[in-house]
């Protein structure tokens, strides 16, 4: 105990030294904690954002790429699937369900998706939650809405607000002839949907009627001369669809991949989600293995910073020698040290992720559409300390393997 | 000639001990014979220079003669493994050093607590260790309160070594080694010092085995000798 204390005092008197490479090893050890944590976040969250849906499916294209657009909205579709294509295979005997998906336009920012009633019935996130309404209801008008928190959050709406999509992704031209009514607010998913204006399929067709090639007609359609046209769309961007029987989906895959009329592509998200992560895999792992090495270097800094002291330190070693420690004693006081440091530098670090986890979550979420789970620190974190504070016990293993021999050949008295 | 055999006993006894230290420059140091005898006080002159830390280390058992004879407390010390003479030591000596004698950082009674960490039987002699630390710093002259909560580094030449008496006493070795031990203090204070160390020294009926190069300390011990009639030191600068 008294050695415990007197290596804390030790430390304690040298507290600006000490004290910065303690704040060195605690700001990699937060980077490093950190990366793992928006690592894992991010899977989850990606892995969270789609389930129950047993194929998607969309024109012929990457499959990582029809799932980044279809569930993730990041990026585009290249092409669209014709309106008859997808009754045909909404008419399948395997079909349970399916849900039409059509993207392109935007509001504010926000992707304004064009669906069928079913969505809200079909799509899970979550392992099998549903969507629920945190105000108002479904569509039940051809220009109703309903919008994802972060959409009502962000932009303030409320119940019964007018609403102007805009033509395209980023664009000035409105569909302002044609004004939404915000008719449902949905709960907080921790989705992309959170951040999504969605709209009847039929309301996608009726804003674009009187367009052409991507610019306003020259005689423009009315709001209620559009209600009374046929609004089945010519083409959707994708389709979620589940299967009666499990056992049905791969060769339903084939099929839909071998359609005849138009190149098609079916994914199961799961296999499509696995390809994504051996893409970013790489990424990952460099970033992981950068972190590392900041870890590593400040370690390294630490030892420099013992050794540094070590001439200092001389007396000291040969008072405890004076009275009766063995030099084994003089190598564990050092290694103890340089534990304590490993340890004050990985619990600070601990707290500084924490802390930067608390401030920059909801940054976070808003600006990546990631949601960080605010986990207290398990298993993994616990083990990833243990590890720095005995890489820190070792590298300080160095300086006391010095300080050994000092003593050593110092004995009682110091040369100076 | 061992310690029984000179009728007398000895609280140390060296004879024909050769040292070499390989280091630059070269020094070795050859000592016929010393003998200091249980229960006295012994004044040892030495300048600087003339081999005493070497003397005093030889003495601890921290550096080991090429050949020749070291008893300490009635015990071979040559022939005992490293880790048993840091033990022996930490068991039987009581050391006090010039100057920076103390752990700046750590309290005062950290500092007479210290020595018990490394020998059982001393903490076995005083189970209260931080009661015997506060009764000899009292009987020192420091008071409880500075004991407890003052860092060493904080505390005057003199109360430093008052502490470094106390942790060279405390758990009653049976020898106390002194180097120098007054060369910081004025004149007043070393008058003092040593009577405080003496008297604690023949309360726990110690041996005193003082080396100072100030012969006017001399008067009041039971021996007095002189380094250069026991010591030859030979130094090569080549």
């Amino acid at each position: 105990m008294i050695l415990l204390r007197l290596a804390i005092r030790s430390l304690f008197s040298r507290r600006f030294t000490v004290g910065l490479t303690v704040f060195a090893i605690a700001l990699s050890v937060a980077l490093f904690l950190g990366v793992e944590k928006v690592r894992t976040g991010a899977r989850t969250s990606f892995a969270d954002t789609i389930s129950g849906t047993d194929l998607i499916v969309g024109a012929r294209t990457g499959g990582v790429q029809l799932l980044l657009y279809s569930v993730f909205r990041i990026g585009n579709a290249t092409n669209n699937i014709g309106w008859d294509s997808y009754q045909q295979i909404a008419a399948r005997p395997e079909v349970d369900w399916i849900v039409p998906i059509s993207l392109g336009d935007s509001h504010r920012g926000f992707r304004v998706m064009g669906t069928s009633a079913e969505y809200f019935a079909r799509y899970r996130y979550r392992g099998g939650r549903s969507l629920e309404f945190a105000k108002g209801a479904g569509l039940e008008d051809l220009f109703d809405t309903v919008i994802g928190a972060d959409v009502a959050r962000d932009l303030g709406y409320r119940i019964g607000d007018p609403i102007v999509v805009s033509h395209g992704l980023a664009s000035f031209t409105e569909h302002d002839d044609k004004p939404f009514r915000v008719a449902g607010i949905l709960q907080k998913t921790g989705t992309p949907v959170d951040r999504t204006v969605i709209v009847g399929l039929e309301a996608i067709s009726a804003i674009h009627l009187d367009w052409k090639n991507g610019a306003r007609s020259a005689n423009p359609l009315s709001a209620d001369e559009v209600r009374a046209m046929d609004l089945a769309p010519d083409s959707i961007t994708a389709a979620m669809l589940g299967v009666k029987s499990r056992m049905q989906v791969f060769r339903l895959q084939r099929d839909i991949n071998e359609f005849g009329a138009e190149p098609l592509l079916a994914i199961l998200p799961g296999v499509a989600l696995q390809e994504l992560w051996q893409i970013v895999g790489v990424a990952e792992s460099a970033l992981v293995g950068v972190s590392a090495m900041v870890v590593a270097t400040a370690l390294l800094g630490m030892a420099a910073m013992i050794f540094a002291g070590l001439n200092e330190r001389r007396r000291e070693m040969a008072i405890f020698r004076s009275v009766g420690a063995r030099p084994g004693v003089i190598l564990g006081m050092l290694m103890l040290e340089a534990l304590l440091i490993a340890l004050a530098g990985a619990l600070l670090g601990l707290a500084l992720l924490y802390l930067g986890l608390v401030v920059a979550r909801p940054w976070v979420d808003a600006a990546f559409g990631l949601y960080l789970p605010l986990t207290a620190p398990g298993r993994f974190e616990a083990s990833w300390i243990g590890v720095i504070v005995l890489a820190g016990g070792l590298v300080g293993l160095f300086p006391a393997i010095r300080a050994y021999r000092m003593s050593l050949a110092d004995g009682m008295t110091v040369r100076n | 000639m061992t310690a029984s055999e000179t009728g007398t006993e000895n609280a140390i006894y060296m004879s024909g001990v050769e040292f070499a230290w390989s280091g630059t420059p070269r020094f070795q140091m050859s000592i016929a014979e010393l003998a200091v005898p249980s229960g006295q006080t012994v004044f040892l002159l030495g300048e600087s220079g003339s081999g005493k830390s070497t003397l005093l280390s030889l003495i601890c058992g921290i550096n080991q003669p090429s050949d020749g004879w070291i008893e300490v407390a009635g015990q071979d010390i040559v022939i005992m493994k490293g880790a048993a003479r840091d033990r022996f030591r930490a068991e039987q000596i009581g050391v006090i050093f010039q100057m920076f004698n103390l752990l700046p950082y750590a309290t005062a009674l950290d500092n007479i607590l210290l020595p018990l960490r490394f020998a059982p039987e001393r903490r076995r002699r005083c189970p209260d260790g931080r009661g015997e630390a506060l009764r000899l710093a009292e009987a020192l002259g420091l008071p409880t309160a500075l004991v407890e909560r003052t860092q060493a580094a904080a505390l005057s030449t003199g109360q430093q070594q008052r502490v470094a008496v106390a942790r060279a006493l405390i758990g009653q070795p049976q020898i106390i080694i002194a180097d120098e031990p007054t060369s910081a203090l004025d004149a007043n204070a070393q008058t003092a010092f040593l009577d405080l160390l003496f008297e604690q020294v023949h309360q726990m009926g110690a041996t005193l085995l003082l080396v100072s190069h100030d012969i006017r300390l001399a008067e009041r011990f039971d021996r007095r000798l002189d380094i250069q009639d026991i010591a030859v030191v030979r130094r090569d600068t080549t």
